[in-house]
């Protein structure tokens, strides 16, 4: 009980602390609309959209169901183009397998594309314990990382910064490196960015990145971006080790061409990111350039736990943030304050799977259930029922605190028996009213300051509908 | 009444929600007495008191089993069930079946009761084809969309319709009418700082409407938004979508005194 209690300060803390930082609620405010309105855009732009995304359902529902063996086929042929496949029971496994491999490089240097599954495995820092020098070439985890934070977003991973936070941070990192100058302009900072990064792409030996999707009748594994850095992480240096969770598998190049339709339309707005690059293997003899090894580690981590249970839809997820970018909860509070790796709905529904319900017990709370994340998610998850399906597995697991579900329970018993209830609702009704009716409102009720401290409460009419109506009406 | 009119007109149960039970027993008659202007026989049985949303959002299946079973015997004998809240009708229409998944016997009640719940206004202009309302408002006012109602039943163009009847009454969308007002039933309550900047969102969206006059179909969200632009010391009026229909707007508006008037 105490763990739990501690989280939920936690949380709560994380929450204040939130909503009382200005930088965050600028950046937030100004992130907001923009994802909307553009995927709005983008929607109307494409008539058949809502059939393309019961088509993306479909397609991860059968592969849901067919997992082991798309799984063994995509294994076979990357093994077939010249790769290996590492299978990772847990986040500590996969990293012990990228350290392994990166030992037998001899690397110094790793270059990093976005990939959250290697934050939900902490991978930067196990080999930087290993002595490996780790950078993260998206701009957002390239912010994040010299800040000495996690992506706060799953597709925007500094969307939780303001400009004038960036500009700040590169002056402290790089005008050690010459660039002495504060630039303060979107596209300067990116050419800085990108100007730094050049030089680590070149001396990397190892390459990182995630996987969008695995193509199991290729082997290829799939990253779309919009900066082009997953493809100098992909072919320049020596290694390439591509992290990914095992729901990523797709049957078909056919299969690809229907999600990309609704990734990118649901992520930014966008009817394709940039780069869209499949990569299928080391360097073959005819090719000119790329890895000359090619490795990918599958992570579980608790997903082959969620296909048998009533959370399978979850793994349809191909994380394209739109449920963060639609939810109120989010936008008010970042993703920080959700503490772990994934935010958001998609996070408040993954969390306590993948990490352990005793230790999230607010997220799926912390939720009105507006089911804006259920109406815009490309596949379809029923995210904001998923999260009621965690309280009601809270509930069995008597998770959340004995006094509420005690006066829950209390007041439900009343609720079943209509002449108690309405027996025992006429005095506080009467004396609300008595006390309030003139001017409309309660500006203070005992015990319900969550209330009252920030909102008026409107004064109850002081005689229930249900007694009105019935005298009214003589006994009918 | 004489008997012949019972027979031919459309009989209806009112579930009155909770809320406006205990706090604003004027959308009930309004609801009422829209529903008889559209031709229906009225009944409000006395065994009701709440879908057991409290219940089902804290996770409390059991107690949400016992509230939704007594709904469903008091409602069992009639042709129709109309509330005035979508997202109680959301609980009755999509949660109770699913509580029942494992009870056959319960489970064929439930789906009988949700085949017959309706939203008021989706009733009012679905079924009994109502195209418009005696009523007067003179004021220029927004629609809140609520979440249950929008998502879950597709309310979004019957009260617009109902309302664009109304004599004097102008409506202005609102910035963001679709998203959450932060009210949650005891979200609102458990994450007090979380609701308070969601609210202040829709109040500043209010604000920024320029319009006098905020309409909602949920009384949850009302009271919520109602609070808070009292609180901010805004001056929008807040009624329910069924009080202005039907024309029951002379007295105080949610959150407005007697000595406001």
């Amino acid at each position: 009980m105490s763990a739990v209690a501690s989280q939920k300060v936690a949380f709560r803390e994380r929450t204040t602390r939130a909503l009382r930082d200005s930088n965050l609620q600028q950046a937030m405010g100004k992130a907001r609309g923009g994802f909307v309105d553009k995927r709005l855009e983008a929607m109307a732009a494409l008539p058949e959209f809502d059939e393309t995304r019961d088509a993306a359902r479909d397609i991860k529902d059968h592969v849901l169901a067919n997992l082991d063996g798309y799984l063994e086929l995509y294994e076979q042929k990357v093994i077939e183009n010249g790769g290996q496949v590492h299978w990772a029971r847990t986040a500590e496994e996969a990293c012990q397998i990228v350290a392994d491999i990166c030992k037998e490089a001899n690397a110094q240097v790793v270059t990093k594309g976005k990939s959250m599954v290697s934050e939900e495995m902490h991978l930067n820092s196990v080999l930087e314990a290993a002595g490996l020098k780790v950078v993260e070439t998206d701009l957002g985890e390239y912010i994040v990382q010299l800040a000495g934070e996690t992506p706060s977003h799953i597709i925007a991973p500094a969307v939780h910064k303001t400009r004038e936070q960036i500009t700040e941070l590169f002056h402290e990192h790089h005008s050690k490196l010459g660039y002495t100058d504060r630039v303060t302009q979107r596209e300067a900072l990116v050419n800085e960015a990108r100007s730094v990064l050049r030089g680590t792409f070149v001396t990397a030996d190892v390459g990182i990145t995630g996987a969008n999707f695995l193509v199991a009748e290729t082997g290829a594994n799939v990253i779309v971006t919009n900066e082009g850095n997953g493809d100098l992480t992909s072919s320049l240096p020596r290694v390439h080790i591509v992290t990914a969770g095992i729901e990523k598998v797709i049957p078909s190049l056919d299969d690809l061409s229907v999600l990309l339709r609704v990734l990118a339309r649901s992520a930014t707005g966008q009817e394709m990111s940039a780069y869209t690059s499949l990569y299928s293997g080391p360097r073959q003899d005819t090719d000119s350039e790329g890895p000359e090894a090619y490795h990918v580690v599958l992570l579980d981590n608790g997903r082959s736990t969620m296909l048998g249970g009533g959370y399978r839809s979850m793994l349809r997820c191909i994380r394209c943030g739109a449920c963060l970018n639609h939810c109120p909860v989010y936008s008010a509070i970042g993703g920080h304050a959700y503490g772990w790796v994934y935010s958001g709905p998609m996070g408040s529904v993954l969390t306590p799977l993948l990490n352990g319900f005793d230790d999230s017990v607010d997220l799926p709370n912390a939720c009105t259930l507006n089911g804006r994340c259920k109406a815009v998610c490309p596949v379809r998850i029923p995210l904001s029922d998923l999260l009621l399906k965690h309280r009601l597995e809270q509930y069995r697991r008597r998770l959340t605190p004995l006094f509420g579900r005690f006066l829950v329970r209390a007041w439900a018993w009343v609720a079943t028996r209509p002449r108690l209830y309405q027996g025992l609702m006429a005095l506080p009704l009467w004396l609300m009213h008595w006390r309030g009716h003139r001017r409309g409102a309660l500006e203070h009720i005992p015990f319900a300051g969550g209330w009252t401290d920030s909102r008026d409460f409107p004064t109850p009419a002081g005689r229930s509908f249900i007694r009105q109506w019935h005298s009214r009406k003589g006994k009918s | 009444m004489n008997s012949d009119k019972i027979k031919t007109s459309t009989q209806v149960g009112l579930f009155v929600t909770c809320l406006a039970d205990l706090i604003r027993p004027q959308i009930g008659f309004a609801a009422v007495a829209l529903l008889e202007q559209a031709g229906c026989t009225v009944r409000v049985p006395r065994n009701q008191t709440c879908c057991g949303q409290p219940a089902l959002n804290s996770g409390d299946s059991a107690s949400t089993i016992a509230i939704a079973k007594m709904v469903i015997k008091t409602f069992a004998q009639d042709d129709y069930v109309i509330a005035a809240s979508g997202s109680c009708v959301d609980t009755i229409c999509h949660k109770y079946p699913e509580l029942f998944r494992n009870d056959a016997l319960w489970a064929g009640r439930a789906r009988a009761l949700a085949a017959k719940t309706w939203e008021l206004t989706s009733f009012l202009v679905e079924v009994m084809e109502l195209q418009q309302v005696e009523a007067t408002y003179d004021g220029v006012c927004s629609y809140h969309d609520s979440c249950s109602g929008l998502r879950e039943l597709g309310i979004h163009d019957q009260p617009r319709q109902l309302l664009a009847s109304v004599v004097g009454l102008e409506l202005k969308e609102m910035n963001e009418n679709n998203v959450c007002c932060g009210f949650g039933g005891l979200f609102s309550i458990k994450y007090p700082d979380i609701s308070t900047r969601m609210v202040s969102d829709k109040c500043a969206n209010v604000g920024h409407s320029g319009v006098d006059t905020l309409l909602g179909g949920d009384l949850g969200c009302l009271l919520n938004i109602a609070g808070r632009l009292r609180r901010e010391g805004a001056p929008v009026r807040v009624f329910h979508v069924a009080e202005v229909l039907a024309g029951m707007t002379d007295g105080p508006a949610i959150g407005e005194g007697e000595s406001d008037l």
